[in-house]
């Protein structure tokens, strides 16, 4: 059973959609012991930082995700959430990964919205994927890069296009919404 | 790097694609659905779906079309055509939107801008905004540029990103349907005043007129309707002239 935290977080329906397109019908929840007995886990998100942080503290998530001990996927905000601290409204995070959140200097236009690419790819959650690949992105705050960054990605700086730490891995695009590269990541994420 | 956009646009009505489609392949060249995944297929960033009947009763339709949409797409989609209220926009997210795209309403009411953004996240806020240059002002038009009002597009743009809007969607009425270009020397003003993304529309005729968009009028994408649908315009071969011309483009 592939299971997505559900917490109030946006894009659950794109996510279960693309995971329907995969032949995968997920369950939405945010019971604990659902979660734990999950093969798989989604934490998507879309929004604001401490907001959703509140919405996942009000549900005990906040405990409950970093015990987790199977393969669980971040999504864009997910991934966010899954860091230390956000610039976002200041805000605590699970402190999954030991990585900062930071708002993008407005360099360029932010949000950072289209696709963009990815690079120095280092995981079996981009087995089949190309070097520069193209996915999609809309988001105004980024993850540094570091020891657990597995892609990267540049926008005004170089940011963390996914995370990896154990069983925790993150991405801040949206592969529910890259295509056919999306859907590799996915398929890979669903084979670990 | 960040590449530019490509944004085909679907009439929407009564849950069926409007405008005459050069697509004889397919099989029903109606279907919403099957129009967009061809388009995705094609190399597509982004889908826009107006909906043009947006009458009450109609509504339940669109969101089905919605939902059927979202689960077939695997790219971004806005939809956008009379949308006018928080649960209107509630109700097409949760179908499985990406985006909503509001125009007269935000005209009506700015602050819809800011209740949407604040509970959804500005990320999904498009609005749309019709122009026309009346003797070298550019004034805002509703109603799909039947009612001229008092306001002028740059200080419109401006107000609207203070509001929490996402994207702009500026459309030149002086340009929309002639095939002769887009208005690029106002969408580079708008783009310069603003640092949210401005989609470009109206005008798309060639694809020279693509690359004046993202070059003289650093827009950060480009929407077409026509142009697409016929087939005048390939998105496959508009994307590789695109990157022939050092546009950063999805291939």
């Amino acid at each position: 059973m592939i299971a997505i935290i559900d917490y109030n977080a946006g894009n659950i329906q794109s996510v279960r959609f693309a995971l329907n397109r995969l032949g995968i019908e997920p369950v939405l929840t945010s019971d604990a012991e659902q979660l734990l007995k999950a093969e798989k886990v989604i934490f998507p998100g879309v929004g604001e930082a401490g907001t959703a942080m509140k919405f996942l503290k009000e549900k005990n998530l906040d405990k409950l995700i970093p015990q987790l001990s199977q393969p669980v996927l971040g999504i864009c905000l997910g991934l966010q959430l899954m860091c230390q601290h956000s610039e976002e409204s200041n805000t605590d995070c699970l402190g999954i990964f030991p990585v900062m959140v930071k708002k993008f200097e407005r360099v360029l236009k932010v949000p950072h919205v289209g696709w963009n690419n990815i690079s120095k790819l280092k995981s079996s959650l981009f087995r089949d994927c190309s070097e520069n690949s193209f996915v999609y992105y809309v988001h105004s705050y980024y993850a540094e890069t570091g020891e657990h960054t597995i892609v990267e990605t540049n926008y005004i700086n170089s940011f963390s296009a996914a995370l990896q730490k154990n069983n925790f891995y993150a991405v801040q695009f949206h592969p529910e919404k890259s295509s056919t590269v999306g859907e590799q990541i996915l398929k890979n994420f669903l084979s670990l | 790097m960040l590449t530019k956009r490509i944004i085909p646009c679907l009439d929407i009505k009564d849950g069926r694609t409007v405008k005459g489609v050069n697509f004889l392949d397919l099989r029903d060249a109606g279907d919403p659905v099957e129009l967009g995944k061809r388009y995705a297929e094609e190399g597509a960033d982004e889908l826009v779906f107006l909906d043009i009947t947006a009458t009450h009763e109609k509504r339940k339709t669109l969101i089905e079309l919605v939902s059927r949409i979202a689960l077939n797409l695997n790219i971004p989609f806005t939809v956008g055509g009379g949308i006018s209220s928080v649960e209107d926009v509630s109700a097409l997210l949760n179908a499985g939107a990406d985006k909503i795209s509001v125009n007269s309403a935000a005209v009506k009411r700015p602050e819809l801008v800011s209740d949407i953004a604040s509970r959804f996240g500005s990320q999904c806020v498009v609005v749309a905004v019709d122009a026309k240059n009346i003797n070298g002002v550019w004034k805002v038009f509703l109603n799909g540029g039947r009612i001229e009002t008092e306001l002028h597009l740059e200080d419109w743009v401006k107000q609207l990103e203070k509001l929490g809007a996402g994207e702009i969607l500026f459309t030149s009425m002086n340009h929309d349907g002639t095939k002769n270009g887009f208005a690029c020397e106002e969408l580079a003003r708008i783009s310069d005043m603003i640092s949210i993304p401005v989609i470009a529309s109206g005008g798309a005729g060639k694809p020279e007129h693509f690359l004046e968009a993202f070059t003289k009028g650093k827009a950060d994408a480009a929407l077409a309707a026509s142009v697409f649908h016929f087939k005048e315009i390939e998105i496959k071969d508009l994307k590789s002239y695109l990157a022939q011309q050092q546009i950063p483009v999805r291939l």
